[in-house]
């Protein structure tokens, strides 16, 4: 792990379900140093870790020559998180919608799904090779 | 915190205590090894309380979808028991409440067995 450097966390990590752990850990600490509602910390940390699981399963498939990197922000309006892989990319419009009748008893491709119910914006970017998934918390004024 | 499963038997119905996590990694495995052993083995009711299971990630929640699955191939019946206000709200989230038969409280769980 590298960082923090100016309000900003940054991370490549190896492929592995322990990276995975750790940006999860780091993404709850975040969020409830923003001062985050349980809940919303919860949804946010979740969030973050199906993105990584994305970036080391899906994306770099456990690759030990693949990397992942991630960098997170409190800009004092938003949280934003960003989690890359070097893997073969992910088109989001092709995924399935796992709230149909014929999908709902399928046994993966909630993990996208859960993300953007969880986040207030959620933005993909293919980086050839790899996928790059910008997740974004709003933050509640400060009251006066 | 990883998942621990410990078994018992209530009038036929094997009752799986779950405690800790259900996520790639963590528990998913397990509970699948859990699933499975039952099934081989002729179990046809399956009680999974998961009142200490206070987070499941999407592969959790794939995993109970499977032993859902899995045991209504083999004409087993797998029910929850006990849900988390968490566990709750991601099963509403997902829709996967209108899969599964869910009780609040064990003796009405067991008796739906029936």
């Amino acid at each position: 792990m590298s960082g923090p450097r100016a309000g900003r966390l940054s991370f490549t990590l190896s492929s592995t379900m322990e990276s995975v752990g750790e940006v999860e850990a780091a993404a709850d600490k975040l969020a409830g140093e923003a001062g985050l509602d349980e809940d919303e910390r919860f949804h946010v940390a979740m969030a973050v870790r199906e993105a990584a699981v994305n970036a080391v399963l899906h994306g770099n498939e456990y690759d030990p020559a693949k990397k992942i990197t991630a960098s997170f922000e409190n800009t004092g309006k938003a949280l934003i998180f960003t989690i890359s892989d070097q893997g073969k990319g992910l088109d989001p419009e092709t995924l399935p919608d796992p709230l149909a009748p014929e999908n709902l008893l399928r046994g993966t491709g909630r993990g996208i799904f859960l993300i953007r119910s969880f986040m207030d914006e959620v933005h993909f970017r293919q980086l050839h090779p790899g996928t790059e998934l910008t997740l974004v918390k709003h933050l509640a004024p400060a009251a006066e | 915190m990883a998942l621990t499963i410990s078994s018992r038997d209530v009038d036929g119905v094997t009752v799986l205590d779950l405690s800790g996590r259900i996520t790639l990694g963590e528990g998913s495995v397990q509970l699948r090894d859990a699933i499975r052993d039952l099934i081989s083995k002729g179990q046809k009711g399956i009680l999974l309380n998961l009142g200490d299971v206070n987070y499941i990630d999407s592969s959790g929640l794939g995993e109970l979808v499977s032993a859902y699955t899995t045991a209504k191939n083999q004409g087993a019946a797998l029910k929850l028991l006990s849900l988390t206000k968490k566990v709750h709200d991601l099963l509403q989230l997902t829709k996967l409440y209108t899969v599964f038969d869910i009780y609040d409280d064990e003796a009405s769980a067991i008796a739906s067995f029936k």
